[in-house]
């Protein structure tokens, strides 16, 4: 689907869905089969009243996703959005008809890396397209006239020459009896004719919400279901040595207590640990058979690693040489040359992806199938765990998604899916496990923690001639399945990014940092930390070199119309990034002046495939205390399918952003994680929201691009560049926290 | 055996009076609306209405619960036609949508109180997290609903 060949997301989902060979899920959706209407394709059941159910396949987590496909499958089907209703599919998959194993039967399952929208482009344009084309063929072979006579409008078809017109509900029988046209050459419709494209449309869920029925993970219900809560370990990687669990057995309520062990500090990571689970028939039976549970765990190989040993290490290593990235030009020759030298060192701290609603998941395994409906942004994994766990066929395995309360790429591991699958097994009964928020706190896959070295050489005209990104991180690469760590820098360097092309002489050099805490992906992954330093370090060298911010960034980017590989699903021009500075910085009045104790500061990063440029203006009183005015957003995400969802998404990544760039740190003391719950691990909350935040969607005729990620990376750097212009104070060490009143 | 109302009905509980009232409601009488979120009374994903009040559940023991009126979002209306849900829905606001019961129920409490609230007390009172960061919608349907009301809505 696009001229790079195997792209970072693209070989992410690939590394989800096949490592270790397999993938596993159910042949047919059977949500959408189960009721009355007629099912047309994968996706589409048209009922006799009109009504259009959309099945949703990939995975809802307040992205807007379930609302976003359903609207690009109408569009080319030309429904009545009115009349649409939209259900989640399970995992679909096929037995790969050219090797071994499972491939997707059509689109691409889970969502992670901003990557939905661009599959669906890919995938359920043509899917919506041919439907129409089959209601077409069947009103033609009624009227007997010749199918390209007719056309559409929302929910019928109508002849034009006569006038006449007939309903989809009318024509879907004969419709799903016509042959079926071919993806690739199937007419799609023109931007233009859109009706339900690129206009707003409200979340299609937003009734069951406010009403509290819509159902996510954690509300799952199965018949006979027990409840399961697990004891984990102290401190990383620490092992079972004895359990007693008497007094947890003697809890009303308690039904089983299962040993799980987990992986060995030396391999890959499918669970973050052992544990010991309390089944019960409610939850709060579970939770006080864990409190009565008496377990000796080993020594943690990890029991002297803290945030300080952390830091030492990563300045140590920096004094040394690591592994170059980048090489392009000649770095030491043109640093040498230059009239002047900026440098600068920022570091971020591990963050954890508290999902509003703790991991969850519920399975029922049966010596015939499996069924799992869960919390998860990725099926294929969930599935692929559950095969290896039963030794079940995978078309016996039935993954359904339910909606996920927050996800932030914590979903895409499954560790919490394969706990439930394995007590399941174990105790012979259908298990929901619910996690508590220390659980979630102090095991999570934590967004790695890096400090980042900046190094800038000038010329005596002010031009950027040398410039130099040193990392040393905890890479997200720890413990992959199928990945043997060899590359550390791949998921916190990506392959390219900016400045990347547009100074002469360009280096990345990379220190890998040991740590035992886990770590993946945190939405919008390297590009948050990566993001602040370099967002950061450009207003720095700005201010050094006497320029303005703005004009010094779009200098350095010079409206270039070259296509740069950045190692994702789109290429990388520099006019876009150019365009969403200059959009933000007009809507946010960037040079008028302000009172004193007032700044603005802006930024602009390229996440995955969409473009993000924030302007933050702050006040800062006099007793340093904070406010963020206003947030004026520009965002290019080519074609915005739903600007309702897009503009909320704009919000979301902004607060989500603010909130992490504000408060949020995991400490790690004794080889474990200090922080367990909101009291400690702070989240913004409405007081210290943004008072307003103005989203402007750029309008081209680019393809859509993601959404979920790309307006994180820009705030925190926006953010402390916009209280340097308010206070003089530079912030470097995230998060903020306390420094304000300190500095 | 405890006896308390919930949404207008007249319960009897004679479980672990530790339990509480969270689980009773979700696990017990399957009224998922109200959501588990930190344990602690942090977040404000399980406010539920006491006595009017809005306040959480999850900390609340049985034990605690005996003759209270408990209002969950599923009592708040049958058709999600109360000012505050329809502003919810009008202003687009959730995105994930775990925490927004807690959210609609401390709004309905605010509002009750205060018919029109300002920013300021807006800051004030929606002390629930929202990890998807809706807040600036939550904001601007608290007073699409104040207005609502105003006009008879409810």
């Amino acid at each position: 689907m696009n001229a790079i060949a195997l792209t970072r997301r693209r070989a992410l989902q690939i590394s989800l869905t096949t490592a270790g060979g397999l993938l596993a899920g159910v042949p047919l959706p059977r949500a959408v089969a189960k009721a009355a209407g007629v099912q047309l394709g994968l996706y589409v059941r048209i009922e006799p009243d009109e009504r259009v159910i959309i099945g949703a396949p990939s995975t809802e987590m307040g992205q807007g996703i379930n609302t976003a496909m359903p609207m690009v499958i109408a569009e080319e089907l030309d429904a009545d959005w009115s009349k649409v209703s939209i259900e989640q599919l399970p995992l679909m998959i096929k037995r790969n008809p050219a090797g071994p194993g499972w491939v997707f039967t059509d689109f691409p399952a889970g969502a992670g890396g901003s990557g939905s929208m661009i599959d669906a482009w890919a995938f359920l344009r043509p899917a919506g397209a041919k439907l129409r084309q089959m209601l077409i063929a069947a009103a033609a072979q009624r009227w007997k006239v010749a199918a390209s006579e007719c056309t559409t409008e929302p929910g019928c078809v109508v002849h034009g020459a006569t006038k006449r017109r007939l309903s989809y509900g009318a024509l879907a029988s004969d419709a799903a009896k016509q042959a079926e046209p071919d993806s690739k050459s199937v007419p799609l419709k023109a931007r233009k004719d859109y009706r339900i494209v690129g206009r707003p449309q409200r979340n299609a869920q937003a009734q069951t919400i406010v009403r509290g029925t819509e159902r996510f993970g954690i509300d799952v219900e199965m018949p006979g279901m027990l409840y399961a809560t697990i004891a984990r370990p102290p401190a990383f990687d620490a092992q079972i040595v004895s359990i007693d669990d008497k007094a947890a057995r003697a809890v009303p309520g308690v039904r089983d207590v299962v040993r799980i062990d987990g992986p060995k500090p030396d391999e890959p990571l499918y669970i973050l640990g052992s544990g010991v689970a309390v089944v019960a028939t409610s939850y709060w039976a579970a939770l006080k058979g864990r409190a009565a549970l008496k377990i000796a765990w080993s020594a943690s190989p990890w029991a002297s690693e803290s945030s300080e040993t952390m830091a030492t290490q990563m300045e140590r290593l920096m004094r040394g040489r690591g592994h170059l990235v980048n090489d392009e030009g000649d770095f030491d020759g043109a640093i040498k040359k230059a009239a002047r030298v900026i440098e600068r060192v920022y570091s971020v701290p591990y963050i954890a992806h508290a999902t509003m609603e703790p991991q969850t998941a519920t399975a029922h395994v049966r010596a015939d199938g499996c069924d799992i409906i869960a919390s998860t942004q990725s099926p294929g994994l969930s599935s692929r765990y559950a095969a290896e766990i039963t030794g079940l066929e995978r078309d016996n395995i039935r993954v359904l998604p339910a909606r996920l309360g927050g996800g932030f790429g914590r979903r895409l591991e499954a560790d919490y899916v394969w706990e439930a699958v394995f007590i399941s097994k174990a105790v012979n009964a259908p298990v929901k496990v619910v996690w508590t928020r220390e659980d979630d706190l102090r095991h999570d896959y934590y967004r790695p923690a890096g400090r980042h070295h900046l190094v800038m050489g000038v010329d005596g005209a002010g031009k950027v001639i040398a410039y130099k990104h040193r990392l040393a991180s905890t890479s997200k690469s720890y413990r992959r399945r199928g990945n043997d760590g060899s590359k550390p820098w791949e998921p916190d360097l990506y392959d390219n990014a900016f400045p990347s092309g547009f100074v002469p002489n360009f280096q990345r050099e990379y220190f890998a940092v040991e740590s035992g805490a886990p770590r993946r992906s945190w939405r919008a992954p390297g590009h948050t930390a990566n993001a602040f330093a370099v967002q950061s370090f450009i207003d720095e060298a700005a201010h050094e070199l006497k320029q303005d911010p703005l004009a010094f960034r779009l200098a350095l980017l010079h409206d270039d119309t070259r296509k740069l590989n950045y190692g994702f699903d789109v290429p990388f021009v520099g006019a876009r990034l150019a365009g969403v500075l200059r959009r933000a910085a007009k809507e946010a009045g960037w040079g008028s002046p302000l009172p004193k104790g007032r700044g603005r500061g802006i930024a602009a990063h390229f996440t995955f495939s969409s473009y993000c440029a924030e302007v933050v203006e702050v006040s800062v009183d006099a007793n340093d205390k904070l406010t963020v005015d206003k947030v004026t957003c520009a965002i290019d995400c080519g074609l915005p399918i739903n600007p309702l969802g897009v503009k909320a998404q704009c919000e979301g990544g902004i607060c989500d952003a603010l909130s992490t760039a504000l408060h949020q740190q995991i400490t790690v003391k004794d080889g474990a994680v200090v922080e367990g719950n909101f009291d400690t691990y702070r989240m913004m909350r409405m007081d210290e929201s943004p008072r307003v935040i103005d989203v402007h969607i750029m309008e081209n005729d680019y393809p859509p691009s993601g959404m979920g990620e790309p307006p994180v990376p820009p705030l925190a750097p926006a953010l402390c560049n916009a209280i340097f212009a308010a206070t003089g104070k530079r912030f470097r060490d995230l998060p903020i926290g306390a420094q304000l009143t300190k500095a | 055996m405890i006896k308390l109302t919930v949404n207008g009905e007249v319960r009897s509980y004679d479980g672990d009076p530790e339990m509480p009232l969270l689980w009773y409601l979700r696990d017990e009488l399957k009224l998922k609306g109200a959501k588990f979120g930190c344990g602690i009374a942090q977040c404000g994903a399980c406010r539920v209405h006491v006595d009017g009040d809005a306040q959480p559940s999850c900390v609340l023991p049985m034990s605690a619960t005996a003759g209270i009126k408990v209002t969950t979002i599923e009592g708040l209306s049958a058709d999600g036609s109360h000012p505050v849900q329809r502003a919810w829905v009008e202003e687009d606001v959730a995105q994930c949508g775990y925490c927004q019961t807690g959210q609609i129920m401390t709004a309905v409490a605010l509002l009750a109180q205060n018919p029109a609230p300002s920013d300021a007390d807006i800051d004030q009172a929606m002390i629930n997290i929202c990890r998807c960061g809706t807040y600036v919608r939550i904001r601007r349907a608290i007073h699409r609903a104040a207005a609502l009301m105003r006009e008879g809505g409810k």
